[in-house]
């Protein structure tokens, strides 16, 4: 079935046709549409699940954690304020090892207070334990929250995901999206059969407390879940393609990278625009492209590395800013690339921070600055 | 025993399976004793929510599991919230059955946890919440909280030129949920185990949020032997330092004493007081 659909939307029937059991949300914008969604779809009698409608953010994750824990595939849904008010939350539903999909429409952090698309949210979160997928249509947003619970809750996994979605850019604006049937989803994603639940016959604890001695265990099996998230992720979208029809690179979504020289590393619907320019360069003869960040946790370094060893210069747009450093992203791309042969030169560039629109021009001239520049020159 | 509302509970009639065993709980911890005789009546079916607290530090220690029914450790602010999200979760497995019992110290109730506890019963969702009120933050090293009592000594309110402990009354809990119009409501002692556990017994037995704050004396924290642990709940009661009320139905019912002890007497047993007396 074919519909127009925001992201928001996409996110809100992915959940229905996920077959989630709990949601417990707190509204924000720009992700409120979809916790309304999924209230609306509850209402009329299209969804079956418990709806808590909880006081806060922390309450929405704290309530989400329970209901895991107690056997439920869950869902909620926030954005920037929201989930900085998660943060102590995301380290104990990771480390408890409790799977789950949150959905973030990306929105920047005040102050000053804004309510416009940056990825300053979900990078602060970037070393909470939390799978992070970036996407960059309203169709992916769909496919990949079903990915996402087909990853989270694979037994060598066991880690939550967090579904980012740009606000507004994609939260609040509509494309035709291909919703698949109960039935293709429900052969896709089987129902959630967790190995340990809150069980009065066998007794467990949920989020023990470690010292010293057992501490970094529960740490490293961490570490080495998320490491085997790479071939999950990797595997999940090539069943959800031999099933869809659709898939998305897995990690990373490579656009016209193979022969070029100068190659753009992007996070989320900008990189439609970044499709287009490369694309009226390359009329003029410009060796570019673009390589799309899909997984920000984990890291995808071996496929970075593969995509990016033959370029001459490698420009990465990042919509954050580490203060007092770099944009995040561009201080990754650098450490992955170190001890490549002839490694590329690494520009980073900070823009529409707050909303600010970034334009096709502003890609256009990232592009020429790099193809302009020559050897041991500064950019 | 006292007989009110149908509930008979004879402590002879207490199962002598133990829920809670092998915790650390320093000797004469009265928390500890609070969450022992709650679970002899809760029984097996039953899911404990807790929190970082002298609790989660004396029973959950990886590898650790002192208690023989599932428990799950959520953070400070949010006890309640996990607590409607397990009912939520059971509801989905058709175990509604089981009692789900949110335990917090009154740090965790009155103070951080107030506002997860205020969504959860406003929400309506069916659990017992147990309060065990030290008076003060005890698992941090005893600093002050909305519960501490007038005048006590604590870390962050110690006695000196300028300040005489606790300069605050202690916060009316109890009050604050029963204006969310819950179905029940309590406070208790454990130096009273008759009236506490028939408390419980309501609570599991009610429909709907449950609350109960029950007095559990610290040794460490209030600077007494610990042999006289249920001696201070008790005196706590006798000499109005410690009311036991129940509120249900939107009624309010306070027990009287009818002839109280001096509240020198329990003050002069305790270190926190020392300057008072």
């Amino acid at each position: 079935m074919r519909e127009y659909l925001n992201g928001n939307e996409a996110v809100a029937y992915a959940v229905k046709l996920a077959r989630v059991e709990v949601v417990a949300a707190y509204p924000i914008t720009p992700q409120s549409t979809i916790v309304e969604e999924i209230a609306a779809q509850i209402s009329r009698g299209e969804m079956e699940a418990e709806y808590i409608r909880v006081e806060s953010e922390h309450a929405a994750l704290a309530a989400c954690f329970g209901a895991a824990v107690s056997g439920s595939r869950v869902f909620t849904a926030t954005s920037s304020q929201g989930l900085a008010y998660m943060f102590e939350m995301l380290h104990y539903v990771s480390g408890a090892r409790t799977p789950m999909v949150m959905a973030v429409a990306n929105r920047g952090l005040a102050a000053p207070w804004t309510i416009w698309v940056d990825h300053q949210d979900s990078i602060s979160c970037r070393d909470t334990g939390w799978i992070q997928l970036y996407v960059e249509t309203a169709q992916e947003a769909l496919d990949t929250c079903l990915q996402a619970y087909k990853i989270a809750e694979d037994p060598r996994v066991l880690t939550p995901v967090m579904l980012c979605l740009d606000g507004y850019v994609l939260s609040h604006t509509e494309e035709i999206v291909d919703i698949p049937s109960q039935e293709e989803v429900d052969r896709f994603l089987p129902p959630y059969q967790p190995q340990v639940l809150v069980d009065t016959q066998r007794p467990a604890v949920f989020g023990v407390g470690a010292g010293p001695d057992t501490y970094p265990a529960f740490k490293e099996a961490q570490q080495v879940a998320m490491e085997r998230a790479k071939e999950v992720i990797r595997r999940v979208d090539e069943e959800f393609y031999a099933l869809f029809g659709r898939r998305y690179g897995g990690l990373v979504e490579d656009y016209r990278c193979q022969d070029a020289e100068v190659i753009l590393v992007t996070l989320g619907a900008i990189t439609g625009t970044a499709r287009e320019v490369v694309d009226f360069l390359r009329q003029e003869g410009a060796k570019v492209g673009v390589l799309r960040l899909r997984a920000l946790r984990p890291f995808p370094v071996e496929d970075l590395r593969q995509a990016l060893k033959g370029a001459r210069v490698v420009a990465v747009l990042d919509r954050n800013c580490s203060f007092g450093y770099e944009g995040v992203v561009c201080t990754e791309v650098k450490a992955a690339l170190l001890g490549l042969q002839q490694p590329p030169v690494v520009v980073g560039f900070i823009a529409g921070l707050g909303g600010q629109d970034i334009r096709r021009e502003d890609i256009e001239g990232i592009f020429r600055r790099c193809l302009n520049s020559t050897e041991g020159a500064p950019l | 025993m006292e007989k009110k509302g149908g509930n008979t509970l004879k402590i002879q009639d207490l199962p002598e399976d133990e829920l809670v065993f092998g915790s650390f709980a320093c000797a004469g911890c009265g928390g500890i004793l609070a969450v022992r005789l709650a679970l002899k009546v809760l029984g097996p079916e039953t899911v404990i929510v807790t929190t970082p607290s002298c609790l989660l530090g004396v029973t959950t220690f990886y590898p650790q599991l002192a208690f023989k029914v599932p428990c799950v450790n959520v953070t400070f602010p949010s006890t309640a919230a996990a607590v409607s999200g397990v009912v939520a979760g059971l509801k989905r497995r058709g175990k509604e059955h089981i009692t789900v019992l949110g335990i917090a110290g009154d740090g965790g109730t009155v103070d951080i946890g107030l506002q997860a506890l205020s969504g959860a019963i406003e929400r309506g969702d069916n659990f017992i919440f147990l309060c065990y009120d030290n008076e003060a933050y005890m698992n941090t090293g005893v600093q002050r909280s909305g519960s501490t009592p007038l005048g006590a000594h604590t870390t962050t309110t110690p006695v000196g030129k300028m300040l005489k402990g606790e300069d605050r009354p202690k916060k009316d809990m109890l009050r604050i949920v029963a204006a969310h119009d819950i179905p029940y409501a309590a406070t208790a002692s454990i130096g009273y185990p008759q009236d506490y556990l028939r408390k419980i017994q309501k609570a599991k037995e009610t429909k709907g949020p449950a609350y109960i704050q029950v007095l559990s004396p610290c040794p460490p924290g209030w600077g007494y032997p610990s042999d006289l642990t249920v001696y201070l709940a008790r005196l706590a009661v006798q000499t109005g330092a410690w009311t036991l009320a129940e509120y249900e139905q939107g009624k309010l019912t306070v027990k009287k004493i009818d002839h109280p002890k001096p509240l020198k007497e329990y003050l002069s047993l305790q270190a926190r007081f020392a300057h008072l007396v």
